[in-house]
């Protein structure tokens, strides 16, 4: 795979996550009665660092899930390799909570549909939002995000890596091709 | 020992065959048979049928004092055309078939039956061997005199042991007066219970319930004694295990009338066959270890078996295609036992090919008491041609057998039966056969 | 690596990898059996077949309500008796359910291998829920899980001792290969007529009549059913002399380590091979165990049925 572009160094995705962190408190007129769950793998510390910010211009730092969505997937009948599946860790009750679900890119939507069935198996919130860094187009689902970093046109050959400081050592967004098969 | 049994019409000159016989290898010449009995070298008459022995063996067709052709009963099994088919197609041309159908032969009438309706199949010969008790219900004596004279040549209850000591103490009694030969399946069932494989490491690792080799050593001692004390001679079927060829070559040394058969699967295959849990390894007395292979192996080259018995006991696919616990006894091998035989004893170096002859001529004929077979003239010509050379796949779908599976399928095999003769009939044609 | 069981059976040839991960996703399911919705989509448009040629209610509604609690499709083959007896044979059984779409067979059947002779005439999946004397496998998932959640102790400083009838014993072979490949020593303890010898053969297991000298270091007690049919086939004198020597007790475990953990396969007989308040008191992990089968058995459906790469 080659890098095209990109998309976001990492003092822009700084600045998007605490322009998505005003957002959410906006939206939510403050951080009471807030949670952010973040979706496996890349979704977690994107969660994290919401939450920081959040706690850092408000009195409250909401407290944060980690959802991991594998015993959701749609494609567990046809897919050829079997996903590991990572534990949920969700320590607050969801029911009554306003939560924003928080991922790094939005793409089809089917990651969106198993976190959101997964988060109401959990109990009952009383509202959930959604947020990521990247949104690429491409829906299969009736999903949008309430809070978007970057919103960026891709092709389908292209794809959209995030890479961030907690898992991959750095943080920064680019665009990269598929090789052609 | 003759019986209406259909002569082959067509004299035969078989030429250049190596003739081998227990007594030795008497090398290449010409051997020729009409009217069913052998003429010598030379035929005495316009020859019909000339066959090209060279590169062959020619020795007397084996004996079989121990099989299982499921007729009357459980003809779905086996009936006698196709087990005498098979025994013929093994080499064999005469065999001696057990009690334990539906009926059991334990009465004259049924005995005549059978040697009726054998006489008129082509295969091998058949002597039926009649029950010990009736119905094998290990009570009540059958009337060995009265099936003596209907033609039975041996008694017992193979299948089952006779449990009751006293029971076949009297069975010998009888025997012994009446010069008849009283074959055992000895195992004590009361050590034996409900073990389906060897008792030992390979049962408890796979958690299937053991038979142990003293219900097989302590019953072959009893019948051993029953025979020195009544003076019977006692044949012990199947000996599996060290510790009871042991207790035989015990009372062999002391002179008593004690004569013992292996069967080809117990010189060659060992309980960790079941590591398959394949029931097709399901037999009785079971499978053993390498240890008790290398004892039967050890007791034929000393001479303590007697014979070979191949204990060929077909069964249907389905009913082999059971669990462990509830599928059938027994291997059906009568095809394949020589070249299993030639594999495990002479391609061993255990024994020459004279050696391995004599247990399945000259043995069984002792054991039987009946004459050795011979190629000499005059002799009946049941005769076999070998092919000692041509290694081949057993191909199970050519069996004459009805069951057409067993432990050695599609194994390459060396010293293969080619042609059988059978009072001068061909009784089996490799050629024929497309194998 | 891949952590896909292509049948689950004995614990030949099973990756320790896939051992430790079916542990991880035990966890996951014990959470999922925490919550309000004690279900996920897992396993939904699989069908699980439970079938049962011997009775045994309590691990079929286990690995029914496992299957369920994933979404598959449930059914339900009872049979009492052997095929044979039924005038089929188990393979024609077997094709006869498979033309109904079963993608996991679990099997329990009084014949060892038979779990083994179906996988060679199926496509489908099949976990062994006990076959003869041998493995369930399940059940000793879910004893070295519930010892390894309760403890944290590692594998290899472990030293188990299993203790009763193991002659007879489902769970002790099962547990004895298990804990072996994970690295525990495995001390197999009993009356000389329950405790064969040939089971020395079995790889890292010591065999040990002397009960306190079995005890000694021991981290895990295992005490295993003893069944009333003993007394009739001469194994045992009685109950009695059972207990006096292997019953396992307070005053019994003096031997063992200070932290030493007692477990159970159940269904227990109190005070005969277990101490009944040794049972219900602070090292006994039996309740723990029961807890543990349904989300061991929702983690072993998952690794055997999700993922078509080895299918």
């Amino acid at each position: 795979m080659s890098p095209k572009a990109t998309l976001l160094d990492a003092q822009e995705l700084d600045r998007a996550l605490t322009r998505i962190a005003h957002e959410i408190v906006e939206g939510n007129k403050g951080a009471e009665n807030l949670a952010l769950v973040g979706v496996h793998t890349r979704g977690v510390p994107i969660a994290e660092r919401l939450a920081t910010k959040i706690g850092s211009f408000e009195s409250v730092t909401p407290p944060v899930g980690k959802l991991d969505i594998t015993l959701y997937r749609d494609d567990l009948t046809e897919i050829a390799l079997q996903p590991v599946v990572k534990k949920t860790e969700v320590a607050f009750d969801v029911a009554g909570m306003r939560l924003v679900l928080c991922d790094d890119v939005l793409y089809t939507g089917r990651t969106a549909r198993a976190a959101l069935d997964a988060l109401i198996d959990m109990g009952r919130p009383a509202v959930i939002q959604y947020a990521v860094l990247v949104d690429r187009g491409h829906r299969e689902l009736p999903i949008r995000a309430d809070f978007v970093g970057k919103n960026v046109p891709t092709r389908q050959s292209e794809v959209v890596k995030v890479r961030l400081a907690e898992i991959d050592g750095a943080d920064e967004v680019v665009l990269e091709e598929l090789p052609t098969p | 020992m003759t019986m209406a049994k259909q002569v082959g019409d067509a004299r035969t000159w078989i030429r250049g065959a190596r003739l081998v016989t227990a007594a030795g290898d008497q090398g290449t010449a010409d051997l020729a048979f009409a009217g069913g009995v052998i003429e010598g070298p030379t035929p005495q008459g316009p020859v019909d049928v000339e066959v090209d022995g060279s590169g062959l063996v020619l020795t007397p067709a084996f004996i079989d004092p121990h099989v299982h052709l499921r007729e009357p009963g459980f003809e779905v099994k086996e009936d006698l055309a196709s087990g005498l088919a098979a025994a013929a197609a093994g080499g064999f041309g005469t065999v001696v078939s057990m009690a334990n159908t539906d009926p059991v032969i334990d009465e004259p009438g049924l005995v005549r039956w059978l040697i009726e309706k054998a006489a008129s199949l082509p295969g091998a010969r058949l002597h039926p061997a009649a029950a010990v008790t009736m119905g094998l219900g290990g009570t009540t004596l059958t009337d060995a005199a009265a099936l003596k004279e209907a033609g039975a040549v041996m008694l017992t209850d193979d299948g089952i042991p006779v449990s009751d000591g006293e029971v076949m103490r009297r069975a010998c009694e009888w025997a012994a007066d009446l010069g008849l030969v009283v074959q055992t399946h000895s195992e004590d069932p009361t050590l034996r219970r409900d073990g389906v494989m060897n008792e030992g490491a390979v049962s408890e690792r796979m958690g299937l319930p053991g038979n142990p080799r003293i219900a097989e050593a302590s019953m072959v001692y009893r019948d051993c004694a029953i025979a020195a004390f009544t003076g019977a001679r006692v044949h012990i079927a199947h000996v599996t295990c060290r510790e009871a060829l042991d207790v035989v070559a015990h009372f062999k040394e002391r002179g008593a009338p004690v004569t013992c058969e292996v069967t080809p699967q117990h010189l060659s295959l060992t309980d960790e066959a079941f590591a398959s849990f394949d029931p097709i390894y399901k037999v009785a007395p079971p499978l053993r270890t390498q240890d008790d292979v290398d004892a039967l192996r050890e007791g034929v080259k000393r001479g303590v078996v007697d014979c070979i018995g191949t204990d060929h006991a077909p069964h249907t696919r389905d009913e082999k295609h059971a669990d462990l616990l509830s599928a059938p006894f027994g291997i059906a091998n009568i095809e394949v036992a020589f070249p299993v035989l030639y594999e495990a004893l002479v391609k061993s170096g255990d024994l020459d090919l004279s050696a391995l002859l004599r247990l399945l001529q000259d043995g069984p004929a002792h054991v039987m008491g009946w004459d050795a077979p011979t190629l000499d003239v005059g002799a009946p010509a049941d005769v076999v041609l070998l092919d000692l050379e041509a290694a081949r796949v057993v191909d199970p779908s050519t069996f004459k057998s009805k069951a057409k599976f067993g432990p050695w399928d599609a194994q390459t095999l060396q010293g293969w039966p080619v042609k059988t003769w059978v009072a001068g009939h061909l009784a089996f044609d490799r050629a024929e056969s497309g194998r | 690596m891949s952590t896909q069981l292509e049948h689950l059976i004995d614990f030949d040839g099973v990756p320790i990898e896939t051992i430790h991960a079916i542990f991880e996703t035990t966890e996951v399911m014990a959470q999922v059996l925490e919550r309000p919705v004690k279900r996920v989509p897992a396993l939904q448009g699989f069908t699980v077949a439970t079938l049962f040629f011997e009775d045994s209610t309590r691990t079929r509604l286990s690995f029914e309500r496992a299957a369920r609690a994933q979404s598959a499709d449930v059914m339900t083959f009872a049979r009492g008796g052997s095929s044979a007896s039924k005038g089929e044979s188990l393979r024609d059984t077997v094709a006869t359910l498979d033309a109904l779409h079963v993608d996991a067979y679990v099997v329990r059947h009084p014949a060892a291998g038979v779990p083994r002779q179906m996988a060679q005439w199926t496509k489908a999946r099949i976990v062994n829920a006990g076959d003869g004397r041998r493995a369930p496998p399940t059940q000793a998932l879910l004893d070295a899980y519930t010892y390894r959640q309760a403890t944290g102790r590692a594998f290899e400083d472990t030293r188990l001792v299993i203790i009763g009838d193991v002659a007879h014993s489902r769970v002790a072979r099962s547990n004895a290969s298990l804990w072996h490949a994970l690295g525990a020593e495995v001390v197999l303890c009993g009356p000389p007529t329950l405790v064969p010898p040939a089971l020395a053969a079995l790889p890292g297991v010591r065999i040990e009549t002397q009960l306190d000298v079995a005890m000694e270091g021991a981290h895990a007690v295992m005490a295993l059913r003893i069944q009333r049919e003993r007394l009739t086939s001469a194994r045992l004198a009685s109950l009695a002399a059972y207990t006096a020597q292997y019953q396992v007790n307070e005053e019994r475990l003096a031997g063992a380590a200070e932290d030493v953990v007692v477990m159970h396969p159940g269904p227990l007989n109190r005070d005969v091979e277990i101490d009944g308040a040794l049972a219900d008191g602070p090292r006994s992990l039996i309740t723990k165990q029961v807890a543990n089968g349904v989300p061991v058995r929702m983690a072993v459906l998952y690794h055997l049925l999700v993922g078509k790469g080895s299918r």
